[in-house]
């Protein structure tokens, strides 16, 4: 097995990450994504098991739009693709690709595995409430001084650094 | 510029630019370790902290590139479409969300990032936040009237205290750079704790 190459200077993969987003305000006039890409991929995943309740329900209709096609044509959909590439290629690069689930030595894989879904579950309904995650609104709006962008990153930071000492011991 | 918004390309190229823009944004979170849900949780134990200067590193780039290429006439920044500001649904939101974040050990992004280097752990975590969105689609109509609640609309920081963009720009520039030496610092301290 090939050993990992060290990470990159953080300093510099936020410049790389910050230009991406400076390319997405001067090429499509919008910032980035990532939680609306799914909320898509949900929309369209009820839009097909219940059509009649998808299209009743504002949330739902609003993302399936037209039909399943239209809608999994989608820019952000598109984008997580992207993001799923690039992720693959520098994991690949750097000999990071690994089947494993990352937690501390004393934490059982599949506690960790609920815990992660559990974690996802809860994020996924505090993203929507706000309209928006990390990347479609925190980064994006942060750059574009959005009042609610800045906001919400202070607001996550307190209940992260709040709720952190009850979620350690799968570090540990 | 932007491109898009004055009909340089139509909607199928845009697809092509996601795929592209996605693909460097992915590359860099990778690079920089952002894919790792133990490097992530370590932001909140004030032992690694990798995602504040990322981020920070991030938004500061994109502000100031922004913001001087409108100063030069080559973006126009009223074209560019601002996230709209919702006080109250933004800061309950938000509280949330964080909650999920440190459990979790991943943001939306950087879970598509950890799946996709082979962490089952990042797997979790999207399976959850797709489940996460359903809750919130099953019980859209009750949440509807709070998720509408204290709109400011597509508004700025400036525009909101009354302030020039340059002198706000300057303020979080100013932030970062003192975040970034208290960073440091901390950093300092919990190897130092360690050895």
């Amino acid at each position: 097995m090939r050993l990992a190459r060290p990470y990159l200077n953080p300093y510099l993969a936020g410049v790389g990450i910050g230009l991406a987003m400076l390319g997405a305000f001067v090429v499509m006039g919008r910032g980035l994504g990532a939680s609306g890409a799914f909320s898509t991929a949900v929309s369209v995943t009820v839009a097909a098991a219940a059509p009649a309740h998808a299209m009743d329900n504002a949330f739902y209709s609003g993302y399936a739009g037209h039909g399943v096609r239209s809608a999994l044509s989608d820019w952000l959909v598109f984008e997580i693709l992207g993001v799923t590439l690039g992720a693959v290629v520098s994991g690949w690069l750097a000999g990071r690709m690994r089947l494993t689930s990352e937690r501390g030595p004393r934490m059982g894989g599949t506690q960790r595995l609920l815990l992660a879904f559990a974690g996802g579950t809860v994020m996924g309904f505090g993203a929507k409430l706000a309209r928006g995650c990390t990347s479609g609104l925190a980064l994006t709006g942060g750059a574009l001084l959005a009042p609610g962008a800045w906001l919400f990153v202070a607001a996550a930071f307190a209940s992260a650094y709040a709720v952190a000492p009850l979620v350690r011991r799968q570090w540990r | 510029m932007p491109l898009y918004e004055n009909g340089a390309f139509g909607p199928g190229v845009a697809l092509v630019v996601a795929l592209g823009i996605g693909f460097v944004f992915g590359f860099f979170l990778e690079r920089g370790g952002l894919g790792s849900a133990r490097k992530l949780a370590a932001q909140f134990y004030l032992t690694d902290l990798t995602v504040l200067k990322v981020m920070f590193t991030a938004i500061v780039t994109a502000m100031l590139g922004s913001f001087w290429l409108s100063r030069i006439g080559v973006l126009d920044l009223s074209q560019v479409y601002v996230p709209a500001t919702y006080v109250l649904p933004q800061a309950v939101g938000g509280l949330v969300f964080g909650i999920g974040f440190v459990t979790g050990g991943l943001c939306p992004g950087t879970s598509c990032v950890a799946a996709a280097t082979g962490r089952t752990d990042g797997a979790g975590v999207l399976l959850g936040m797709c489940a996460g969105i359903f809750v919130f689609g099953e019980f859209y109509t009750q949440l509807q009237g709070f998720y509408n609640a204290t709109p400011l609309g597509e508004v700025t920081l400036p525009e909101l205290l009354g302030v020039s963009r340059g002198a706000v720009v300057f303020a979080i520039t100013f932030m970062a750079l003192g975040a970034f030496h208290v960073a440091g610092r901390l950093e300092r301290r919990a190897s130092a704790g360690e050895a």
